[in-house]
């Protein structure tokens, strides 16, 4: 599993480049972008979790994304509820859908669980559009409110450091559930459901768990999103966004944390570099999609590590070399 | 007298058009160690199955040390002391041994989530804990050396240690263990059967192991249940049994090399 | 709520349900193969009716030669895609391969956005327009076409599956693919043909459906999400399950559309599929799955 605090120190590496990173943007577009990295990253390690460490699957966590935000915009925007209110609100109605949901769901396995979650996923996006009355329907929601302290609506700076301190709160606890017992039962039952059984792993209710966290990951991501771009559209919330998510992680490398959120940024950066070759663009998001997946078989984590391991070998032989020149 | 630690009663299984089970009585007493023998297809493992709750029984009864266990699912029955190892093992390929080990522990030592989430002290203590005692249990097999060595990596012989080790880790009343000696070479059974003993003269251990190699079965067992197409058609001491014309009548022309 | 309309949705129900049903079978020859679910499938009936319409309008050719030209190219296509995607990924994890598959089919999107554009297109009916009333529906040609022609491909599927040495070969793989190599059947050579008569099956899906609804180039995502939900309905892994699945699939969804809601009509049939996989998660023509240890 790799040590705890090998961990933690990447986590730390991780969060130092996000607090200095709006330092070498230009412009408040890119900073817009970063943002949105941080939250999709932010439902990809959720997700991580749940197919990765759980191997589980979920085709439709946009779906919870969605839930978070229009239930926090509702709340906040329709009945005026104060802004805290309303994304602690988000965060559990997801959670608690993903709840319902899950009891019966988990019971499936490999596609039909992937189908399961695809139809509920596909089911709440219809929801969005056509419940025109509550969440405005597809032409989307406008006016949330920014959060405000001390009467000021917060600035896009300071909103982002609160989304990159979030994304790094939801990495630390998923570092130590991945550290801790709990995560051990996760691999126990993800190699082998029988014999986790026999451990005595209520295997049913450790899977309703990681996907309950997970949805919740992704409501929080939600909410902060709704209240960041204070707009939101149900085309936002579709099977193509569920369906991106899965590309990140699986992109990033399975069994990786880190790696969902490498999967993450590049997966949300991509389209901007890919923007000035318009009608292309598709095109090559897909290409570029189908050889990474060929050519980096442990994904984008699996390519670092590589990379990482490379270079510090050729450090070592240039020392190596050094010393024996020395002598 | 007292209730034998593990009864079952009237135990039916049905699978399609096949009577797996029919009409099983067997008790195992605390301190016991009990073979279920068959020719194949006897129905040996889908009774040990019926026994840890992974196959429903159509009709009958499971009680563990008093208790009714019939309704229990499979990992309340590990939690109520009965755990069992697997014909195919079943080890966690992508943990070490040590943490393999650590997975019996799961069900004995529980701790609210937030602990595992906020990795408070207390969370940090158990897994010292839980450590420690795995180590031991490891020790115990013979395998402290491979506590660090990934399980997949392990030797087939050393694997099969391992899964009782686990086993033992979750703390059991009674063993299950089905065909432990499986792939074993004669020395390896040899030691496997020293190891059963210790398990019940050290840890107080009962156990039930459904087994082909009737060296073990004869050199380790108090008391031997001969399965013949879902049916019991023996119970009793080993000696007694291997005499019973019936039960080699059933064995006859199945396995040759069996003497 | 009258017996006409009734049979008028379930009329329309069969027809779109045919491609439905035709996608799932798709997805299905290639499961049973591979076991991956091809999310391109939904793609290759789109290449169906685009192909199609390209080769009438920008190559001005008659519609009969534009769909036997179409239909071909699109399972070259299928071919391709193994080919070049699929087969350097062989031995990975299905998970790898599904969101290789995911890859291509926007690949293809883009490339066909890239080629012909945004616009929705309609290609002419096979026979004309006018609707042959039916016990007070009205059935439109196109219908008729569409039926008989998936019926027609079925059969000639089950034929190809039972009694050629290659069809018998391809169900081999599907069942245990080492025994089957071990045999001297070329495994990959089998996995190519699934994916081109996955492609093949899914282009006369599009292009038979084409004329009644119209085809651009992002029609394939849904319909392809429809194609897997039927395969999940019959049964993953039972091809005429799938092909099954498909048209109640259709009638459903087009019942619903009608008699509750035409806004709702997609919720309808995911809906009906997860109350489905609740109750019965082996779908309704799979194996009950026995579970034992």
């Amino acid at each position: 599993m790799g040590g705890f605090r090998a961990d933690v120190l990447r986590l730390c590496a991780l969060a130092a480049a996000l607090g200095l990173a709006p330092l070498a943007l230009s412009g408040g577009y890119h900073l817009t972008v970063l943002t949105m990295c941080c939250l999709h990253a932010m439902i990809a390690v959720g997700l991580n979790l749940l197919v990765g460490h759980a191997g589980q699957i979920s085709l439709g966590h946009a779906g919870f994304y969605g839930l978070g935000a229009y239930t926090t915009a509702v709340l906040t925007s329709t009945l005026g509820l104060p802004v805290p209110l309303g994304m602690a609100a988000g965060v559990l109605a997801a959670a608690a859908v993903a709840f319902l949901v899950g009891v019966p769901s988990l019971k499936l396995t490999g596609h039909y669980l992937a189908m399961a979650t695809l139809g509920f996923g596909i089911i709440l996006s219809i929801l969005f559009n056509e419940t025109v009355a509550i969440t405005g329907g597809p032409s989307g929601f406008t006016g949330i409110p920014r959060p405000a302290v001390a009467g000021t609506p917060l600035g896009d700076l300071a909103y982002y450091f609160i989304v990159a301190g979030s994304l790094c709160l939801v990495l630390l606890l998923s570092l130590n559930l991945l550290h801790s017992r709990l995560g051990r039962a996760l691999r126990a039952l993800h190699t082998s459901e029988k014999a986790a059984q026999a451990m005595g792993i209520d295997v049913a209710r450790h899977k309703l768990f990681v996907f309950v966290l997970s949805a919740g990951f992704a409501g929080l991501a939600g909410v902060l999103y709704a209240h960041y771009l204070t707009f939101i559209a149900p085309a936002s919330f579709g099977f193509s966004f569920s369906v991106e998510l899965i590309v990140m992680v699986v992109l990033g490398g399975m069994t990786s944390l880190l790696g969902s959120v490498l999967g993450a940024f590049f997966l949300t950066v991509l389209p901007e570099f890919l923007r000035v070759f318009e009608n292309v663009e598709v095109l090559l998001f897909g290409l570029i999609l189908v050889l990474c997946m060929l050519y980096l078989p442990g994904g984008l984590a699996g390519g670092l590590a590589a990379l990482t391991e490379r270079l510090r070998r050729t450090a070592l032989e240039r020392t190596r070399s050094r010393e024996a020149a020395d002598d | 007298m007292t209730e034998p630690l593990l009864s079952c009663s009237g135990v039916s299984v049905r699978f399609g058009g096949v009577q797996a089970l029919l009409d099983v009585d067997f008790q195992a007493g605390a301190g016991s160690i009990a073979a279920i023998i068959g020719p194949n297809g006897a129905g040996k493992t889908t009774l040990l199955n019926v026994l840890s709750g992974m196959v429903p029984a159509d009709s009958g009864s499971v009680r563990l040390g008093g208790r009714d266990l019939s309704r229990a699912r499979a990992f309340e029955r590990s939690r109520a002391g009965m755990v069992r190892t697997f014909q195919n093992l079943e080890i966690f390929s992508n943990m070490s041994a040590l943490e393999n080990v650590m997975t019996g522990y799961h069900g004995r030592l529980e701790l609210p989530v937030w602990h595992s989430l906020l990795r408070t002290p207390r969370s940090r203590a158990l897994e010292r804990d839980i450590r420690r005692d795995a180590e031991a249990a490891l020790d115990f097999v013979g395998l402290a050396d491979a506590a660090q060595t990934p399980a997949r990596d392990l030797a087939f012989g050393r694997q099969r240690l391992l899964e009782l080790a686990r086993a033992l880790a979750a703390g059991p009343r009674l063993l299950l263990l089905d065909e432990p000696a499986a792939g074993l070479n004669m020395s390896e059974t040899r030691a496997l059967g020293g190891l059963i003993r210790r398990i019940r003269d050290e840890r107080g251990v009962a156990v039930v192991l459904v087994e082909h190699d009737m060296d073990l079965v004869m050199g380790v067992s108090d008391a031997v249940l001969v399965l013949c197409f879902g049916r019991v058609i023996r119970h009793g001491a080993p000696a007694e049994v291997q005499r019973d014309p019936e039960v080699v009548a059933a064995y006859l022309g199945a396995d040759e090399d069996e003497t | 709520m009258d017996p006409a309309s009734i049979l008028q949705y379930c009329i329309t129900g069969l027809t779109v349900g045919s491609t439905y049903g035709l996608a799932a079978l798709g997805f299905t020859i290639i499961f049973n193969t591979t076991g991956v679910i091809n999310f391109a499938q939904g793609e290759f009936v789109m290449l169906g009716g685009m192909v199609s319409v390209f080769a009438l309008r920008g190559l001005g050719l008659p519609e009969p030669v534009a769909v036997a030209l179409a239909v071909p190219a699109v399972t070259l296509a299928g071919a391709l895609v193994e080919r070049l995607a699929i087969r350097p990924a062989s031995g990975r994890p299905a998970m790898d391969l599904i969101i290789i598959t995911i890859g291509v089919s926007i690949l293809i999107r883009g490339l066909v956005m890239l080629v012909w554009g945004k616009d929705t297109h309609a290609l002419p009916p096979f026979s004309g327009e006018t609707p042959i009333p039916f016990l007070g529906a009205a059935l439109m040609p196109q219908s008729l076409w569409v039926l008989s022609i998936t019926l027609a491909l079925l059969a000639g599927l089950k034929y190809f599956f039972s009694a050629t040495l290659h069809g018998k070969a391809m169900l081999a793989c599907s069942h245990d693919a080492k025994a089957a190599s071990l045999v001297g059947i070329g495994v990959r050579r089998m996995v190519l043909l699934s994916f081109m008569i996955s492609a093949f099956v899914g282009a006369v899906g599009g292009v038979i459906l084409a004329p009644l609804t119209m085809t651009s180039f992002d029609v394939g995502v849904l319909l392809g999400l429809k194609g897997f939900a039927a395969c999940i309905l019959g049964g993953l892994g039972n091809p005429f399950g799938a092909a099954a699945g498909g048209l109640i699939l259709g009638v459903l969804e087009s019942l619903g559309a009608g008699l509750i809601s035409s806004a709702y009509k997609d919720a309808i049939a995911f809906v009906i599929l997860l109350a489905l996989l609740f109750v019965r998660p082996s779908g309704l023509f799979g194996a009950k799955d026995a579970k034992r240890v």
